[in-house]
């Protein structure tokens, strides 16, 4: 247990804290409790930064279920770190920000313990080297999520997207985690690290395509790549600092972080490099397509959310590419560098754009762009913040955005100068659907500006508009400041956080001595791209009425979000169907079940396992056995065969004493005494209970039914003889009645040996043996008296019964 | 001898079978009451039978029975009877409650909703 165990585990720590205190201190805003834990959280890790960039590693073990293998095991490099931190830091944020933002009315105590456990659990993922905690961890972030996202549970359409959110999430991690356990068999073991040094076993397997697919499944779910990015949008009915925080900045980056874990490992494969790298570019085009048509600014934000993720992953991809055919070493560290610059970079700006729309949400009552407009005046320090970070995500000079977007344009371009292979008369689709995305980028960022800010003042709104309070404007205006920090010298970040975490990401110990520069000469095929998205852009956006229309052909019952539904629904009929049918309030379809399962599953181990039976080992038969064996069989076929029920129950007699006779031969006589006691009672007590039950006892019953139910029967019972056969004839086990034997007088003082057993070598199972009794009596006494109907019936007869 | 009551006892058990899957709930009780009889043949031939004397201590003799399955068969049986004794009763008070002994019409009867 070190410190960083302890800092993973702070925040629960605190949230529980938090839901004791909350019941008692109402007045004061719980948040200003919850906002030191991530604070503190971000100072620690702040600390290790020097380290981690001096290339040094963190690896610490501790064992948590060291038998299957899953240990607590901490592994910080350069990646983790960068992600950890943007955790805390945009963790302390938002906890901040949302102390403005949500009023003490709401249930406050269950937000910030949601949040506190989405903390640990996201710091779990990205710190730790464990596939099975990272799963662990991987999960508990979709269940914090969901919880977060249905905060508002009495809206139904919170409902729908926690519930949309943790199904096409968790459906995801599951598979991921099937794929985890493939990489498992492969190298024997649960770490990551351990994997990469395994990696010439995981290059030779059939497997590891297959653990390919069911990884990328686990992080193109988290992190919302089509065809999966549906649930985002939905996810945004939860509070806007639940959206800045999860659904943008951190929980979405799980699946990026997943890919870049796992670099190292798959780059190999073409499989792995081509699905990330296609996938990701078609993502970030799509979505920023269907970016534009939105109204509600969260909704816009959510998609361009999905399709910044889109271009990160595809840089992830590309990077792969370059590493797998050793094209272009410059190539490769160029992509890695601008994700991981990205991440950074979306990180703060969408952050902050989040914020912003939460102020305006906040303040003006609606977050539906045809209703706002001309707030300009009104909230001027909101609009600064907008036109920076906006422009920043739009990729326009000099914000961060714009390096990390040049970066990216340059890497994307250059693919078509390197050599892959038969693809190369392909290649120019990767930078066209580039530029085609960043054009969409462009102009839904400038939309979001205009609409809301500039445009005509528009004055029917739910709330009379004002600047929000200082409280919410804090975290943004950090993030902002980030924004311009980070756009005027991005090389502050690139020898502590980029460097450190691309050599994570390649797994190696050289530093690639980044140094990101704003100008890269007018020969720079990423600056005139740039040039033609500004132009192409700012004239799609002026004449956007125009071409609008076209998103009207995208029907409703085209989209992902219908299949989906229908998806939902049609599972939900056929279960609720399927139930209906198997569990139909039968008791006799159950037996069925379970009877033809015994059937079915004996029949396969017999046939597997084969049979031999052994009669050499046989007692000699009498005259006497053979006529007790014969009254059963014949009064067993009377039982079967009559309609009278008098008949059946005195043939039912006549089969315990004939039993009972058995029992002699064999000499077993206290059995005989019980048995021949037993069935008198038994006998008395039917013909006790004859008087109350209909005369007419056997029903009308259809030869498929009776077909069936001799069919079963007859595999019981035949199955039943093969299983006592080979059972007799093969002992496994040695007996343990000889001890009893031996022992009967040492160790009792008692001569009759089952006496003995019942009362001393096995007494507690006879007492609890006269529990159930007890147990019989008590049930049948409280039937006969219960009163269902309240229809009075005073019998001697019943009283009887309950005392036999 | 062990091979006609091993093959007795599957007859008993598949016969049982055969009764517990009708419809009457009276066949049903005497279903689980060959079933028990059934079972407990098949336990007591695993211990082999006819050899050696009557389990009690005697000095004079020196192999016995197997009293293993003879003591769990002596609680297996009163266990039964207690059985019987139950489903007897809820026979009695189904049949009053719901004005039938069939299982097949049981399931239709009054239902919350």
């Amino acid at each position: 247990m070190t410190l960083i165990h302890l800092a993973i585990l702070l925040p629960v720590a605190a949230a529980i804290a938090i839901g004791v205190l909350y019941r008692y201190y109402r007045k004061i805003n719980i948040g200003w409790l919850a906002l030191p834990v991530p604070l503190l959280i971000a100072i620690y890790l702040a600390t290790l930064i020097p380290a981690v960039s001096g290339g040094e590693v963190i690896h610490e073990t501790m064992p948590f279920m060291p038998r299957i293998g899953m240990n607590f095991d901490i592994y910080i490099d350069g990646l983790s770190l960068l992600f950890a931190i943007l955790i805390s830091g945009i963790g302390a944020l938002v906890t901040l920000y949302s102390i403005g933002y949500l009023s003490q009315k709401e249930k406050l105590g269950s937000f910030y313990i949601y949040l506190l456990i989405f903390m640990t659990a996201m710091l779990g993922v990205v710190l730790i080297d464990n596939v099975l905690m990272l799963y662990l961890f991987w999960e508990l972030t979709s269940i914090s999520s969901f919880l977060l996202i249905a905060f508002w549970h009495k809206n139904d359409r919170s409902l729908y997207g926690a519930q949309k959110s943790m199904l096409i999430t968790m459906f995801g991690g599951f598979l991921m985690l099937g794929g985890f356990i493939i990489l498992y068999l492969i190298t024997g073991t649960f770490s990551i690290r351990g994997m990469i040094e395994a990696l010439p076993l995981i290059q030779e397997n059939q497997l590891a395509p297959l653990a390919i697919v069911l990884i990328l499944f686990g992080a193109f779910t988290k992190s919302a790549q089509f065809p999966f990015h549906i649930w985002l949008p939905d996810a945004m009915e939860a509070p806007t600092p639940v959206s800045a925080y999860l659904h943008s900045a951190t929980m979405v980056k799980a699946g990026i972080y997943l890919v870049a874990r796992f670099t190292p490992i798959f780059a190999f494969n073409s499989l792995w490099i081509w699905l990330i790298l296609i996938v990701g570019l078609f993502t970030m085009t799509w979505a920023a397509f269907n970016s534009i048509k939105q109204n509600d600014l969260k909704a816009m934000l959510a998609l361009s959310t999905v399709s910044q993720l889109g271009l990160i992953m595809s840089l992830l991809g590309l990077g792969a590419l370059s590493v797998s055919t050793g094209a272009d070493e410059q190539l490769f560290t160029a992509a890695i560098v601008a994700a991981v610059f990205h991440v950074f970079n979306h990180a703060t700006f969408k952050g902050a754009l989040f914020m912003v729309t939460g102020i305006v949400d906040h303040e003006t009552g609606t977050r539906n762009m045809k209703k706002l407009g001309g707030l300009l005046t009104i909230m001027p320090i909101s609009v600064t913040m907008t036109l920076i970070t906006a422009l920043s995500m739009a990729g326009i000079p000099p914000f961060n955005g714009f390096l990390s977007k040049e970066l990216f344009l340059e890497a994307m371009i250059s693919i078509g100068n390197a050599e892959f292979g038969g693809l190369s008369s392909m290649s120019f689709i990767v930078p066209a659907l580039a530029i085609i995305g960043s054009i969409f980028t462009f102009i839904y960022s400038i939309r979001l500006i205009y609409d809301v800010f500039f445009g005509k003042r528009t004055y029917h709104l739910p709330k009379a508009p004002r600047e929000g309070s200082a409280i919410m404007l804090v975290s943004p205006a950090i993030l902002t400041f980030l924004v311009l920090v980070f756009g005027f010298f991005p090389n502050l970040l690139s020898g502590t956080i980029i460097d450190p975490a691309v050599m994570g990401i390649m797994d190696s110990s050289t530093s690639p001595e980044t140094s990101i520069s704003h100008w890269h000469g007018f020969d720079s095929p990423a600056l005139w791209a740039t040039v033609s998205i500004v132009i192409i852009g700012t004239l799609l956006f002026i004449s956007r009425d125009r071409w609008m229309f076209i998103y009207n052909y995208h029907k409703e019952r085209f989209t992902l979000d219908f299949a989906y539904d229908q998806l939902l629904l049609y599972s939900r009929f056929g279960s609720q169907k399927l139930t209906d049918n198997l569990m139909n309030g039968s008791i006799r379809s159950y037996l069925l079940y379970i009877f033809g399962t015994f059937v079915i599953f004996g029949c396969l181990s017999v046939i597997s396992a084969g049979m031999s039976i052994d009669f050499n080992n046989l007692s000699p038969v009498s005259i006497g056995e053979i006529i007790m064996v014969l009254i059963t069989i014949v009064t067993l076929a009377v039982i079967l065969i009559t309609k009278s029920r008098m008949v059946s129950i005195i043939m039912l007699g006549a089969v315990g004493f004939a039993v009972s006779m058995l029992f002699v031969f064999f000499r077993a006589p206290d059995l005989a005494l019980a048995q021949l006691a037993i069935e008198t009672i038994i006998t008395a007590l039917f013909l006790v209970c004859f008087f109350y039950l209909p005369r007419h006892s056997r029903h009308e019953e259809r030869i498929r039914f009776k077909l069936t139910n001799f069919l079963v029967s007859l595999g019981v019972g035949v199955l039943t003889i093969f299983i006592g056969l080979a059972a007799y004839s093969e002992r496994l086990f040695e007996s343990i009645s000889q001890f009893h034997i031996e022992n009967v007088y040492d160790l009792t003082a008692g001569g009759n040996m089952v006496n003995v057993i019942l009362v001393d070598f096995r007494g507690f199972d006879t007492l609890f043996e006269t529990l159930v009794f007890g147990i019989a009596g008590i049930g049948i006494f409280t039937l006969m008296k219960l009163n269902l109907n309240r229809r009075g019936n005073k019998d001697e007869e019943h009283t009887e019964e309950s005392r036999v | 001898m062990e091979l006609i009551i091993i093959i007795l006892s599957g007859i008993l058990i598949g016969a049982s079978v055969y009764l517990i899957l009708s419809k009457s709930v009276l066949r049903i009780i005497i279903g689980t009451s060959t079933l028990a009889h059934g079972v407990h043949l098949m336990l007591l031939t695993m211990g082999e039978l006819k050899r050696g004397n009557v389990p009690v201590l005697d000095a004079e003799v020196s192999s016995y029975a197997d009293p293993l399955p003879q003591a769990l068969m002596l609680t297996a049986i009163v266990i039964s009877f207690a059985l019987t004794a139950f489903l007897l009763a809820v026979a009695i008070k189904t049949y009053r409650e719901l004005g039938t002994d069939n299982v097949e019409e049981m399931k239709g009867v009054p239902h919350d909703d």
